[in-house]
């Protein structure tokens, strides 16, 4: 293994991040605090609970994997699709690096940002709502593996986009209904029956349900069926990227 | 001296079926500076980048060090640094933190003395601080160099070191260049400025639609496919060709004294005696005789013209 090439990446990464620390902090901390303004606050006050616990409370882990989706995708999107924006990745593709070490830097790097984001906001909804968290291992299982299977979506969509627009398409038109419709801010069993079972079809709905769990012992599906799903996504992303470097394509010529 | 590099039947397709490299063999010695020269779109650059692993090669085989680079690319690219063409840089990095990654991308552990030598060679260590969008482009092209010699590579390509820069810093890249190769560097670079093969290079390729078209040692191939012309000065001018210098190809300059007489350095036999002798038997003085011979500017574009031909005959 080429430790010190992983390392590279990463802390290249890692350091691009320390750079536009504000903007990667400010951005979901105003979100989430504008989240609980309109869905706790004005929402809230018209449904008090939901499985027994406050819908204030109710709505984190949604909230929490709304932005663990979107900020892992978008983190490892650009990561890998910059330096082949500007060319440099000649540089990483003439290194001796595997393409699972080039894959680990990259993802290692943007997995670590959406979890440090993703504690900045249970720390920030803490200052809104009661949080507890009842399984804090599982939780932390949970928000690590989400972190990581994304960030391998996002490495897809970098290695794949044609352009900067290409990075947003998926996270605005699938990543982000998906996320709202898989019950971040509901249960499903407030939906008529026949939405209760397309909502089914949503592999979003299984990780907030298996994330909520963590927190409150509530879900929507079993615990199981959620870490199937989620564990499904990650191998079907690192089959993907397999393939995808095997071919060379997109990366080399 | 042995081989660094061997490149046996490499071929290179492009997705639009453009052939890149055809069949492409070459071998380069251990401690040489060699020159692969071609126009625009030749291959050079497509071939520098299937041994660096750049792109993928189609078909044949590339040894490094008597390594396949594919099965042991670990091995092979620990040794090989690239200078590419373009100024690809992380521009809002620092020039310390970007040769560091270069560094750490090709599996060395952080050496800090190493790198401030390298940054004082490169006469960078002033700016090591700043980020690069500050720096001027033959500043880029220094950081370029840095960062492929960060992990102390013993083979250099160069794509193009000097394009698009100014005289004064062409010299000091030469000066750079000569230097790595004092200290045990082979390079190989591309270019299309002749006199930069002409002053660096040991050995020359010359690439045209992705054939490798001829090699041979820099100072052979002058003397093998090199013209060289004698001019003679006389004290007065010729006023009619006829006599025994009628049966000479030659031409006169504007003022009829002197006479540019052509010859092959390939040929057994020169006629420049015969000439001599000729210019006196038909009573001009002579008051002075030099020779020029053909740069290799001039045999390259011979070479390509011919191969160009050669392309449309078949």
């Amino acid at each position: 293994m080429n430790w010190y090439g992983i390392k590279a990446i990463y802390i290249h990464e890692m350091e691009r991040f320390r750079r536009t620390l504000f903007q990667s902090l400010a951005s979901p901390i105003i979100t989430t605090s504008l989240y609980f303004v309109v869905f706790g606050s004005a929402i809230g006050s018209r449904i008090t609970e939901i499985d027994g616990i406050n819908y204030g409370s109710y709505i984190v882990p949604g909230m929490i994997m709304l932005t663990i989706l979107t900020q892992s995708i978008s983190n490892a999107s650009f990561a890998f699709y910059f330096p082949r924006f500007t060319n440099t990745i000649y540089e990483i593709l003439a290194a001796p690096l595997s393409s699972f070490e080039i894959v680990l830097g990259f993802v290692g790097a943007a997995a670590s940002k959406s979890l440090i984001i993703g504690c900045v906001i249970i720390l920030t909804a803490n200052f809104f709502v009661d949080v507890r968290i009842d399984h804090p291992l599982l939780m932390m299982f949970f928000l690590i593996l989400t972190s990581i299977t994304f960030a391998l979506f996002g490495f897809i969509i970098g290695m794949y986009a044609e352009g900067f627009e290409g990075l947003q398409i998926i996270p605005i038109l699938i990543i982000t209904p998906l996320v709202f419709l898989g019950g971040s801010f509901y249960s499903i069993n407030m939906l008529p029956e026949f939405w209760q079972k397309i909502s089914l079809l949503n592999p979003v709905l299984y990780l907030i349900s298996g994330f909520r769990y963590s927190f409150y012992e509530v879900s929507d599906v079993s615990l199981f069926t959620s870490t199937l799903t989620i564990l499904t996504i990650l191998i079907g992303c690192i089959i993907f990227i397999t393939y995808t470097f095997s071919k060379g394509y997109r990366i080399k010529d | 001296m042995k081989n660094i590099l061997e490149i046996n039947n490499v071929t290179k397709f492009y997705k639009n079926s453009v052939k890149a490299l055809e069949n492409v063999n070459l071998n380069i010695k251990e401690g040489e500076i060699f020159a692969l020269l071609g126009p625009n779109g030749a291959g050079k650059s497509t071939l520098i980048n299937s041994i660096c692993g750049i792109v993928n090669f189609n078909t044949g085989t590339i040894k490094i060090n008597n390594m396949d680079i594919v099965k042991n690319y670990r091995t092979t690219r620990k040794i090989t640094g690239i200078v590419p063409q373009e100024l690809n840089l992380e521009s809002f990095e620092t020039v310390w933190n970007n040769v560091n990654y270069s560094r750490g991308l090709f599996g060395k552990k952080p050496d800090n003395n190493y790198i401030e030598k390298l940054l004082k060679q490169l006469s960078l260590w002033d700016k090591k601080d700043n980020k690069i969008k500050e720096l001027s482009g033959g500043m880029k092209r220094r950081v370029l160099i840095a960062k492929a010699l960060s992990h102390q590579p013993k083979l250099l390509f160069l794509d193009e070191p000097t394009a698009s820069v100014d005289v004064e810093l062409r010299k000091d890249m030469w000066d750079v260049v000569k230097k790595l190769n004092e200290d045990g560097v082979t390079i190989i670079l591309t270019t299309h400025y002749i006199e930069e093969a002409e002053e660096l290079s040991d050995r020359v390729a010359v690439i045209n639609d992705g054939k490798i078209i001829l090699v041979d040692e820099k100072d052979k191939l002058i003397k093998k496919l090199g013209e060289k012309t004698i001019k003679i000065e006389l004290f007065d001018p010729i006023e009619k060709i006829n006599g025994n210098l009628s049966k000479y190809n030659f031409t006169l300059d504007q003022t009829n004294k002197i006479i540019s007489h052509t010859y092959n350095l390939n040929s057994n036999t020169t006629d420049i005696t015969e000439l001599l002798n000729d210019v006196k038997k038909d009573g001009y003085e002579i008051k002075d005789i030099n020779t020029e011979q053909s740069s290799l500017e001039e045999i390259f574009i011979k070479l390509i013209k011919e191969n160009n031909n050669e392309l449309v005959r078949n």
